[in-house]
């Protein structure tokens, strides 16, 4: 039995665990319905040109973990920013870990999508946003919509901005030889309210995990959003992650991405600006090395007048890994004034390894400014040579001029500690200690 | 007196399709449809050997099985492929013609046209096979050529005199099983050109033919082959105006280069097929499958002007084999009222030490949509290759939409390739800075378009820049203000 079979029979099975006269169920049906007629996509289609899920297919996943399986927080300690107080929501195979966690319902909510789906006093919030800005079309989304149950749920009022950041880890412990997991976050951020999330998938184990997320985030007027996303799983993980941001009348909201780890790796952003004077900002660094892929899409739809949208991504692939950019900019007639960047820098430093590369601009309004610029190239020769007669040995030198490749992308990161994580990350992943921090 | 915006809008509305006559010629013309009969007809007709006849019949079979593209980003109703028909050649010709032969009727549509073959075979220097729905009725300058050991003749007769070249040749890049279009070609194209230049020889004029569609309801089927032996150099010029229809004309052309060893092809075209009219009603549909195949250090340059075509669907491509090998695009594609371009090329980078330039401008203008569509592979083996990729856009109204779908593919690491892409619209300050020193607002747009342009007009020869930079200017007059 192939996946998509699995996953359609083992709905049965799934809504014998959920409340199936809450209206969220509709919409779950209807969901499933639409994943029943398209499947998992194939390498036909244009969005998937580059990134195949047949072996994925292939692996007989566990759609439900059996049991919970309990975690010190002394064993998982390095997977949390624990140089900082922060809130955190952790999931071990899926299911809410109370011990490892810290909510709080103090002026804002963090907390459980299980709860806002079943408490009564969230009803009217999931009518007006839950599945609102998620695609009701694209396959993988919606397959996440139906089995949706569990998640994160955040909640900022107006004016309010929660005390400190707030962590969300996935947690993979590897009970079942093969695990999918469907976690499904919603982010409501109020009127002139703040956040700052830092959300990481881990595998503890090298058992293969599929996680299929989505994140639906709604930043209203003048609410800033800061998303940040630490991918540095396990060699046997997968994540396809699919996140919808609506924006209204200036807001803020930038998302930066690291790829380090994983298997194979897909990030569809989406961003749609219902709204004007509104930023949104993606960045991201992805450094690879393995077989590992990693396939980032973005798309930023402007809908409406004087927008700005920036991305900037690079890439540094080794080994035999491959990398793939999609950016997709559509700017409406009525989206006048927009100002659209993009920008998406590579370097190969393997002979194996593959980029593809396909930034897209789609305008229909004349009165904007749209760019966008990509390169392919290599290390500057000179300037290895220039550091290397300085007494710099050539690994480190190398290394050097990844950092500064890399640098602008973690300029931006408004968590100091974060930042110095994201360094040692590098480090580790480039194999080098250069003994400082940039 | 200056115009105002609403006048020139009126004006250009109003403007008919300058080249919009027929001309009425006695046509011998094959009943509509398609099917293994009427292409072994048309082989038949042409005389042509055994082989051609299979050839065709393997590619008829082929298209047969295959299904219209549907991936580029334009939207027309398809053309019913069996309401055409497939041979429409001009009576009354004879193989064994001289200019004076050619029909005085024709001669006259030439003209109009502004190439009138005898005075211009004189004062152009420029050897003109004329292609009138199909089939070839006037070759000058063949003589000249010939001294050289240069062949440029229409396909047809390329097919009896030099089998060998082309049998070798035809297909060798487009194969008949390469697209939908490209097979539907090769099954039915009634006539097209074939050139050839010896080693080492530099050709001494540039070569050039000139397409129209003239009988209603033919789709035109053309073919061309030009093959530059090591060393040789040639530069050929394809320039295309049809009459205005109302019914929508097929134009699925496919034309070949190959440059051997040290060779150079420079290929220029101005393309100004009927756009439809201000409704977006009629217009020609332009599917067109381009491709060169670039030996040890050859050079294969495509220069395009498009202007013209209701839909527009093609991309000259270059296939980068030999080391050291340098492809190069230069286009820009105008589209106006309902008009729809999907258009750019393809680098494929095979050989060590490879390089491709892209300078794509797109122009839009009225309701019209205008993407710039490409690909740059570089292949694992492709050490040190190189690429630059520039695609700007110009937006004139907000009716209008620009698109770029750059796709860039690196398998080496010695790859180098840059990419830039820019949309923008005339400025208000740059049209106030011209009226203030008393340059009409019209001109000023003449003035910026061809700025933005240059880049790509300078490729042309000269005699083509002249002409272009003018189709610039009708295609674009008083569509903004």
């Amino acid at each position: 039995m192939d996946l998509k079979d699995k996953l359609i029979s083992s709905f049965m099975a799934f809504e014998n665990n959920v409340d199936v006269d809450h209206p969220v169920h509709e919409v779950r049906m209807e969901a499933m319905k639409n994943f029943e007629i398209k499947g998992f996509p194939s390498k036909k289609e244009e969005a998937w040109k580059y990134t195949s899920l047949n072996s994925l297919q292939k692996v007989d996943f566990s759609i439900f973990p059996k049991e919970l399986n309990a975690l010190e927080y002394k064993e998982v300690k390095k997977y949390f920013i624990n140089e900082i107080d922060t809130y955190k929501i952790v999931f071990i195979d899926g299911i809410f870990s109370s011990n490892l966690s810290e909510t709080t319902h103090d002026g804002v909510d963090i907390c459980l999508m299980s709860s806002a789906l079943n408490k009564p006093m969230y009803k009217q919030i999931i009518d007006v946003y839950f599945n609102k800005v998620a695609s009701k079309d694209e396959s993988l989304t919606t397959l996440n919509t139906a089995f949706s149950k569990e998640g994160a749920y955040i909640y900022i009022p107006k004016n309010k901005m929660p005390k400190k950041p707030i962590e969300i880890v996935h947690f993979a412990t590897g009970t079942e030889a093969s695990l999918m997991l469907q976690p499904r976050n919603l982010i409501i951020v109020e009127e002139n309210a703040e956040v700052q999330i830092i959300e990481r998938h881990q595998s503890l184990t090298s058992n293969e995990v599929l996680t299929n997320c989505v994140t639906e985030i709604f930043a209203a007027k003048s609410s800033i959003v800061d998303y940040y996303k630490v991918q540095n799983d396990a060699a046997n993980a997968s994540l396809i992650d699919n996140t919808y941001v609506d924006q209204k009348d200036k807001s803020d909201v930038k998302f930066h991405t690291f790829s380090f780890g994983g298997k194979l790796t897909r990030n569809n952003l989406n961003f749609y600006q219902n709204g004007e004077y509104l930023d949104s900002t993606m960045k991201g660094v992805t450094i690879l090395g393995d077989k590992q892929h990693v396939d980032h899409h973005t798309l930023v739809h402007h809908i409406e007048p004087n927008c700005e949208s920036h991305q900037d991504y690079k890439g540094i692939y080794g080994d035999s890994s491959t990398g793939v950019f999609n950016g997709k900019i559509i700017v409406e007639k009525l989206a006048q004034k927009t100002n659209a960047f993009q920008q998406n820098n590579n370097i190969l430093i393997s002979d194996k390894a593959s980029i593809n590369t396909k930034p897209q601009l789609e305008i229909f309004a004349d009165d904007v400014k749209c760019s966008h610029g990509c390169t392919i190239g290599q290390l500057d020769e000179d300037a290895l040579f220039y550091l290397q007669s300085r007494g710099i040995p050539k690994k480190e030198a190398r290394a050097l001029l990844m950092y500064a490749f890399a640098n602008n992308v973690l300029e931006s990161v408004r968590i100091p500690e974060l930042k110095t994580r994201i360094n040692k990350l590098i480090a580790n992943k480039l194999g080098v200690n250069l003994g400082f921090d940039l | 007196m200056a115009y105002t915006e609403e006048e020139l809008k009126k004006e250009l509305e109003t403007k008919e399709y300058e080249y919009g006559f027929y001309t009425d010629i006695e046509s011998d013309t094959f009943p509509i449809g398609l099917n293994e009969d009427i292409v072994r007809a048309i082989s038949k007709k042409k005389n042509e050997p055994e082989w051609m006849t299979d050839w065709r019949i393997e590619a008829y079979r082929v298209w047969e099985k295959m299904e219209e593209p549907e991936w580029a980003n334009v939207h027309y109703t398809k053309p019913d492929f069996q309401a055409i028909s497939y041979y429409s050649a001009p009576k009354k010709n004879d193989p064994n013609k001289s200019l004076d032969d050619v029909d005085p009727e024709l001669l006259e549509m030439y003209k109009k046209l502004g190439i009138s073959v005898d005075e211009q075979k004189k004062l152009q220097n420029v050897a003109v096979d004329i292609v009138v729905d199909s089939v070839s009725v006037a070759t000058t300058f063949k003589k000249t050529l010939g001294e050289k050991g240069i062949i440029f003749m229409p396909i047809s007769e390329a097919i009896q005199e030099h089998p060998e070249l082309v049998k070798k040749y035809m297909g060798s890049i487009v194969p008949t099983t390469d697209n939908f279009y490209a097979a539907l070609n090769s099954a039915v194209f009634t006539d097209g050109s074939f050139c050839y230049i010896p080693k080492g020889v530099r050709c001494p004029m540039e070569l050039s033919t000139y397409f129209r569609i003239n009988q209603a309801g033919t789709g035109q089927f053309e073919r061309t082959l030009v093959i530059a032996d090591e060393g040789s150099y040639v530069s050929y010029l394809e320039g295309c105006t049809a009459p205005s229809r109302d019914e929508n004309q097929l134009h699925a052309a496919v034309v070949e280069l190959i440059a051997l060893d040290d060779a150079e092809i420079k290929y220029s075209t101005v393309q100004n097929w009927f756009p439809g009219n201000k409704e977006g009603k009629g217009g020609v549909y332009n599917f067109v499958t381009k491709r060169a195949l670039c030996e040890k250090n050859a050079k294969v340059s495509w220069t395009q002007v498009e202007t013209g075509s209701a839909v527009t669907w093609k991309y000259p491509s270059c296939i980068l084999k030999g080391d050291n090998s340098i492809g190069e695009f230069y286009s820009i594609a105008v589209t106006n009222n309902y008009q729809q371009a999907d258009t750019g090329t393809k680098m494929i980078h095979l050989g060590k030490n490879t390089r491709s330039t892209i300078i794509s401008k797109g122009i839009s203008a009225g309701k019209s949509q205008n993407s710039y569509r490409g690909l740059v592979q570089i292949n694992s083996r492709a050490d040190n290759a190189r690429n630059f990729s520039q695609c700007d856009s110009l937006l004139m109204g907000n009716e209008c939409g620009a698109h770029t779908f750059p796709y860039i593919e690196a398998k080496n690491k010695t790859a180098q390739i840059e990419h830039e892409a820019t949309t923008s619209k005339i400025g208000e300050d740059q049209i106030f800075y011209c009226n203030q020193r008393g340059i009409p607002t019209e001109k000023a747009i003449a003035l910026i378009v061809n700025g933005f342009s240059k880049e790509v007009l300078n490729k042309l020869p000269m005699e083509f820049a002249v002409e272009a930079q003018k189709l610039l200017e009708i295609s674009l007059e008083g569509s903004v203000g």
